[in-house]
């Protein structure tokens, strides 16, 4: 007999990780990605080439190898203590984790913004050039709000991708919401507990639909 | 007194080479137009002059101020960050194709820079933006953003723009190119009320009556080199080089 309970209170508390590994990830990878979309984009043909060289790395290979990679690279590259790496009481497979996620959406990102960035007009840089306006003031007054309109379907697309996407944490044994699920779905002996995993995933991916379309319809006031 | 000074100025786009020694002069309160096949540098010299691109060598002075010079060991210098900053606030440039910020609101469009570059008060901003759109015709327009505008109230928004900082000198890269014949009297209007006003300007554009009864001279254009000039109305009525008078007769 499945047991609602048992479920959802296991259910809760990997679904406190995902939503770390969601936040965080979002709040490090987006700036990051238009860091990276500026380099990528520099004129430096060195720094330009080894942007190309991560991004295509980071394209290129699974997610899952990559949080492997970042959680022992401390270890076998630098000798260093895991459990060293603890930060408070948060254990380093959790923080490789974010650190994991973020650097693999940054470069998602990345291309996403670089895209963004290439579509705006250069008549729109002389014209804030000739008002006398600074490359700062340039980029966040005049071109960063055209680029965020232009990129937001596609990033609408990432951070869906990204709410399924933390599954993946579970090779670095933290229980998120799947690996509850599963833990639970294996010891009740029911298909119930990843019916109703699957149902939060769907939902949390039916509230940044609503909350993105929004944005979306918000800039919609020119074109 | 001289706004714009360019002595021998030369510009390559690589092997092209497309102004081949530009020399020319611009007093206070003239209006002088350029004219000219296209191909012929005509946008490249509003460039050279309004910072857009570096020049090769070659003397410009703007206002007395000295933007870019080659020296007698033929090496070509800029002026540094601080005056060209200076330099830029003494003029304006309307682009052929407007330009206009987008998400911005036609207000938006023409204080930005007065807030955030010249540190003017909003109210003043508001005040400046507010005439400058009567003039413009476009005293309703000042919530509207550039999307629904004509081309020709877009336009003139870019030359409301243009004029906020209040510049000694405006430039025109054919400011009429972009629109239907219906639209461009709106804009032409708006620049010969300019020119009452005594605004000193330089106006690339292929309206060659309004040339004639706008320019005080004519500068005709043609493979990077000025050909001919003069008088407005002697240049249009009795052109003296046959390429000029080649080109006048498709008109
Ligand atoms: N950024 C550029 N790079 C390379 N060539 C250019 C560039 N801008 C203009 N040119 C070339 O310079 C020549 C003059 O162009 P332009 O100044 O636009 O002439 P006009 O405005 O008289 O039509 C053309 O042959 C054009 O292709
Ligand atoms: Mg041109």
């Amino acid at each position: 007999m499945h047991n609602i309970s048992s479920t959802l209170s296991q259910l809760g508390a990997g679904l406190k990780f995902t939503l770390i590994i969601f936040i965080f990830t979002l709040l490090f990878s987006i700036p990051l990605g238009l860091l990276v979309a500026k380099g990528r984009m520099s004129k430096n043909k060195i720094i330009s080439g080894i942007i190309r060289i991560y991004i295509s790395v980071m394209r290129g290979t699974p997610l899952m190898l990559q949080l492997m990679v970042v959680y022992f690279a401390p270890n076998f590259i630098f000798g260093i203590q895991l459990r060293d790496l603890t930060i408070g009481d948060v254990d380093y497979r959790l923080t490789a984790t974010i650190i994991g996620f973020s650097i693999n959406y940054a470069a998602y990102f990345a291309e996403i913004f670089r895209g963004g960035i290439q579509s705006i007009p250069q008549g729109q840089y002389h014209a804030a050039q000739l008002l006398g306006f600074s490359g700062a003031q340039t980029f966040f007054r005049i071109v960063l709000p055209q680029v965020v309109k232009n990129v937001l379907p596609a990033v609408t697309n990432e951070i869906i991708t990204l709410v399924k996407d933390t599954s993946l944490a579970q090779v670095l044994a933290i229980t998120e919401m799947f690996t509850a699920a599963k833990g639970q779905a294996a010891s009740q002996v029911s298909i119930m507990p990843l019916v109703m995993a699957g149902v939060f995933y769907y939902i949390m991916n039916g509230i940044i639909e609503i909350v993105m379309n929004r944005a979306e319809k918000k800039l919609s006031y020119y074109n | 007194m001289k706004l714009l000074e360019m002595k021998n100025v030369k510009k390559s786009f690589e092997e092209l080479e497309v102004l081949k020694g530009i020399s020319l002069e611009v007093n206070q309160g003239e209006v002088v137009a350029i004219i000219g096949p296209s191909g012929g540098g005509k946008s490249t010299l509003l460039r050279c002059a309004t910072t857009l691109v570096p020049i090769n060598s070659g003397l410009i002075k703007i206002g007395g101020d000295t933007l870019v010079e080659t020296d007698d060991n033929g090496v070509t210098h800029y002026a540094d960050k601080k005056s060209l900053a200076h330099i830029r606030s003494k003029f304006g440039l309307v682009f052929q194709n407007f330009n206009l910020f987008p998400h911005f609101s036609v207000r938006r469009n023409i204080t930005e820079a007065l807030i955030h570059v010249h540190k003017k008060s909003r109210e003043e901003a508001n005040r400046i933006c507010d005439e400058l759109l009567v003039k413009m015709g476009l005293e309703d327009k000042g919530d509207s953003y550039p999307c629904n505008l004509s081309g020709g109230q877009q336009q003139r928004v870019s030359i409301a723009r243009a004029l906020a900082a209040n510049p000694e000198i405006l430039f025109f890269d054919e400011p009429t190119s972009a629109l239907d014949p219906e639209l461009t009297k709106g804009v032409l209007r708006v620049i010969r009320g300019l020119a009452d006003e005594k605004m000193t300007m330089v106006i690339v554009t292929h309206e060659m009556s309004f040339a004639r009864d706008v320019a005080d001279r004519i500068i005709f254009m043609d493979g990077g080199l000025i050909v001919e000039e003069g008088p407005a109305a002697e240049l249009i009525n009795n052109p003296k080089n046959e390429r000029t008078k080649s080109f006048l007769a498709g008109y």
